[in-house]
């Protein structure tokens, strides 16, 4: 056993055995997948790794993608659990198309994974996993370790459970317990390779398992065992090194999606000066903003776990009638079920923020994996003529700056807004910039006063109506669904007022566009090609027409965080590009939304795999699309 | 409120809106309304402090009708919206109009849930065993073999007893009362005004057009007081014209007695509107016409911390223990680092 330990197919044993030292070589980025068994503690592993690198100073991007099973059967494809980890010296916005180095914890998790290790990749896989009974239970009919197959990898076939155990052995840990830490060893092994610093970690775990003292020796008992072993077991012919990235100076921290929409959502109701108040039911991949949102009280941060979907959504029309900034947050299922409720929120014309963060669908679908199939949903999924703003997230940070918009445009407008995010920004992480507190915009909410001239529906400038609070001595008035009286709100069946009041509420919206930034391009406005995409393709977009500029290829860019109402230029600008290409992880729904709403007829470009693009594919697409010109 | 401060005392009348009441004529509506204005003067809410909340159905346009704060919602939600409003501000009085196809149907889970967290919403159940607004169509609480539009050969479901529900799910406040009873009515209303928690009241509610006389059994003369059985906080349940009927328990079922024959007040059941055990309230409930009187009043009333005291408990505590968030803590948690 001890003399598999060093064994390797490319370079050979004999070879590494006659090198002494261990060069380290120096790359621009790097991208490592961890994966195993849903129970085998990957996400700690890639989380570790990622926070690690972000102190360090590297551009991070990450993607973690988990089965819906809590614990599916052990050592099958479908209970594999992997994160992917992307770090550089540079501008990073995409997890990586291919991981260069793959951590397999046991048979399943090489056959899941292996078809993204770029070729003459790192394997580093455990090798004690690899029994008859997981190598059956994977679907392997012979042993991938011995078989040849792997030749094409750099394998690296390591005794991680029993390593693990021997160096846990002494901490007073037993049984599964001792298992437990394996995952550490393999993060220590990952960081000798890469030339991390353990101390992030350690000091994680001395935090975290502070009151457990056996635990937290044992983890960090692995973690250095694992990265000893990497020193002295002479099984890799190099060490590598990412340097720092140059970010834009400031304070940083690390925040996935899901964090930086609780964080922006917090920070919003402070700069409105006024409580939060969210309503949700659990529902993958949102429920980590309850989560967030739930152990920030201290901020006056209300949460309100519904008994389901409906109340969620109408417990927060209900706040936001008694003046809260009120927000739901849910994924595509959930946002059919609030779909009536929006409507009641459109004709209250009561600010409400609905966050859908959408998966795979239709119906339960794949629930943890990524889509961008509800567009057409946030836009048109109510009936009668209800329109509400829609915006539409592109990276973890930008999930913090939507969410600030998103309740400005809420309070200022009166309307729902529905923020799109997705399971891939949602659980993907990024550095995140402080921002720092005179930069962030004001929000300014008003309510009349008692005593002042008051109608329910007496619109300003922007056709907003006037947010009058319950408590406030002569004001009362009754809002609800059914259709209101211009001005004065009482209820009206009257012909002309209805088209008068239709017409009003989506002016309304289309009057936001008059609020919005600039539109911005990335290259020439008159480019042969302009590639326009939303949401979370944002990374593979942006990267991949950089790189075809780089060579050279006369192709622009456009990101549109706003849906409805479009940017206003948006109209008059694409008209100028020689073709529009829209990529989407979808058949095609922002693509028609332009179609309907801009004189463009822009080609498609469509993927529904519940995963995210690869740069590559895209860049692959661009220059299908110029060739054919 | 301080001594010195005086307000105008308001009468039924200033609770009422500018607008045209529209319930058909001689609808049980009007009375609830009527009753309602006339408690919450005496019971002295401001107007301004006051929001009705509703879903879909005739008795959802009551919030319509008083000049308070209100919220016509859509169907099954208002027990939802309200914990909105309540939660969102602790201040205000909340009262939730609804029927039973809008609170037992399509918002049963609603009612279930707002009943267990003890929100503090007053729900007014008008009960007319029908669907009136959609016109003729069986309600949760029609009997068995109703005959209705959408069940001509009768209604094959059997009922659901809201008090029962009520009670399963934990509700603090549970009572019972009649249209045409005006003063009951009036006594009803006020208590669930004056409690602390969620305050559930079945309101049996003719519908003249649907339903008529689906309560006559308990309004008519010649058979409501036999029909029908008071309650009153520790007393004996007693009932009849000459008040000589009373309800004895055998082992765990109730059954009617007539005082007499050797049977004495001393025998009977008292009632405990206050008792912890949910026990008792639960056996009224299940009291049913034509086999038992069926009980009016309050069957259960017991104080339990409501669900936005113990939320503003933790925003309290959480406030004491971190201080009052700051944004640049907010921004600095976890692990941060600086790029110059």
């Amino acid at each position: 056993m001890r003399e598999s330990l060093g064994t390797m197919s490319v370079p050979s044993a004999e070879q590494q055995r006659q090198r002494r030292t261990v060069e380290t070589i120096d790359l621009a980025d790097v991208t490592v997948r961890f994966s195993g068994d849903s129970g085998d503690g990957m996400q700690l592993a890639g989380t570790q790794m990622t926070n690690t690198s972000a102190i360090f100073g590297n551009d991070v991007c990450t993607w973690p993608d988990y089965p819906a099973e809590i614990r599916a059967p052990v050592g099958t494809p479908a209970g594999v659990s992997g994160f992917q980890l992307h770090f550089g010296s540079h501008k990073l916005r995409t997890p990586g198309d291919r991981v260069q180095a793959l951590v397999a914890m046991n048979p399943a998790a090489l056959k899941v994974n292996l078809a993204d290790l770029e070729p003459g990749g790192i394997l580093v896989v455990n090798e004690d996993a690899f029994t008859a009974g997981n190598l059956k239970k994977a679907g392997y009919t012979s042993n991938p370790l011995d078989d040849g197959s792997l030749s094409g990898f750099r394998v690296h076939r390591v005794p991680i459970e029993r390593l693990n155990a021997e160096a846990v052995a002494d901490t007073g840990l037993t049984g599964r317990a001792v298992g437990r830490c394996k995952n550490f060893f393999a993060l220590g092994l990952t960081y000798w390779l890469y030339d991390r610093s353990m101390e992030p970690t350690l000091k994680w775990i001395e935090e975290k398992f502070g009151t457990l003292p056996a635990v937290a020796a044992a983890n960090a008992r692995a973690l250095k065992a694992g990265y000893y072993f990497g020193e002295t077991a002479e099984m890799f012919e190099a060490r590598y090194f990412v340097r720092k990235a140059t970010l834009p100076p400031g304070r940083y921290r690390r925040a996935t999606g899901n964090e930086a929409l609780a964080l922006g959502l917090v920070t919003a109701a402070r700069l409105a000066g006024k409580t939060l108040f969210y309503g949700s039911y659990p529902i993958t991949p949102a429920s980590d903003i309850l989560h967030e949102l739930s152990r920030l009280k201290h901020y006056d941060v209300r949460t309100f776990q519904a008994e389901d979907e409906i109340a969620a959504v109408t417990s927060c029309i209900g706040a936001a009638y008694a003046g809260a900034i009120a927000v739901t947050g849910t994924s595509g299922p959930g946002l059919a079920l609030k779909g009536e409720a929006i409507g009641l929120a459109v004709m209250t014309e009561l600010p409400l923020v609905v966050i859908d963060v959408q998966r795979a669908g239709p119906s339960t679908g794949m629930p943890t994996k990524p889509e961008q199939a509800d567009l057409s949903q946030a836009l048109c999924g109510r009936h009668g003529e209800s329109p509400v703003c829609v915006l539409a997230a592109g990276t973890p940070a930008d999930c913090f700056d939507l969410a600030i918009e998103a309740v400005r445009i809420a309070t200022e407008f009166m309307t729902p807004v529905v923020l799109l995010s997705d399971g891939y920004i949602a659980n993907g992480a990024g550095p995140w910039r402080v921002p720092e507190l005179s930069a962030l915009p004001m929000l300014t909410v008003r309510h009349p006063k008692a005593g002042e001239p008051f109608e329910p529906y007496q619109r300003d400038e922007r056709l907003s109506r006037p947010w009058a609070l319950p408590g406030t001595p002569g004001l009362q008035h009754r809002v609800g669904g059914l259709e209101k009286t211009d001005i004065t709100g009482h209820v009206c069946y009257e012909p002309q007022n209805h088209e008068h009041m239709v017409r009003l509420r989506r002016q309304k919206i289309d009057n936001i566009a008059r609020t919005l930034p600039p539109l911005e391009v990335l290259g020439r406005r008159d480019a042969e090609l302009v590639v326009v995409g939303w949401g979370s393709t944002y990374g593979a977009i942006t990267t991949a027409v950089e790189h075809c500029q780089a060579e050279g290829l006369s192709v622009s860019s456009i990101h549109l965080r706003y849906l409805d109402p479009l940017p206003p230029e948006l109209g008059t600008l694409l008209p100028r590009f020689g073709r529009v290409l829209i990529p989407e992880n979808n058949l095609g729904q922002l693509r028609r939304h332009l179609r309907a709403e801009l004189p463009v007829d822009p080609l498609g470009f469509n993927k529904v795999q519940g995963k995210p693009f690869a740069v590559g594919e895209i860049e692959a697409k661009i220059r299908e699309v110029l060739k054919g010109k | 409120m301080p001594a010195d401060v005086t307000l105008p005392q308001l009468t039924a009348k200033d609770y009422a809106s500018d607008q045209e009441v529209r319930w058909c004529p001689g609808c049980g509506d009007y009375a609830i309304l009527a009753q309602m204005k006339k408690v919450l003067a005496e019971v002295g809410i401001p107007r301004e402090k006051l929001v009705f909340v509703s879903g879909i159905g005739c008795s959802s346009r009551f919030p319509y009708y008083l000049e308070t704060y209100g919220l016509h919602g859509i169907h099954g939600r208002a027990m939802a919206v309200a914990t909105g409003v309540r939660v969102a501000n602790p201040d205000l009085s909340v009262w939730v109009v609804t029927g039973d196809g809008d609170g037992l149907s399509i918002g049963g889970n609603h009612f279930i849930h707002t009943m267990r967290r003890n929100v503090d919403v007053k729900v007014l159940l008008f009960d007319n065993r029908i669907y009136g607004l959609t016109k003729g169509q069986y309600s949760p609480t029609s009997p068995q073999g109703k005959k209705t539009k959408s069940t001509p050969l009768g209604a094959i479901d059997y009922p659901l007893h809201p008090l029962s529900v009520a009670i399963g799910a934990e509700a603090t406040f549970v009572a019972r009362t009649i249209d045409v009873n005006v003063k009951h009515l009036a006594e009803v209303l006020k208590r669930a005004a004056e409690h602390r928690g969620t305050a559930f009241i079945q309101i049996y509610q003719n519908c003249v057009i649907f339903n008529d006389g689906a309560f006559e059994y308990a309004t008519d003369k010649p058979t409501k007081d036999d029909t029908t059985l008071y309650l009153e906080h520790g007393k004996p349940l007693l009932f009849g014209r000459d008040r000589r009927q009373g309800i004895r328990l055998n082992g765990m079922t109730p059954e009617i007695v007539t005082l007499g024959e050797g049977v004495t007040e001393a025998d009977l059941l008292v009632h405990d509107e206050k008792a912890d055990d949910p026990s008792l309230a639960y056996l009224l409930s299940r009291m049913h016409h034509p086999q038992f009187p069926e009980p009016m009043g309050v069957f259960r009333c017991v104080q339990r911390p409501t669900y936005e005291d113990l939320l503003m408990g933790q925003v309290q505590s959480a406030i004491e223990a971190h201080g009052p968030g700051k944004l640049e803590d907010l921004f600095a948690e976890g692990e941060t680092w600086d790029v110059s």
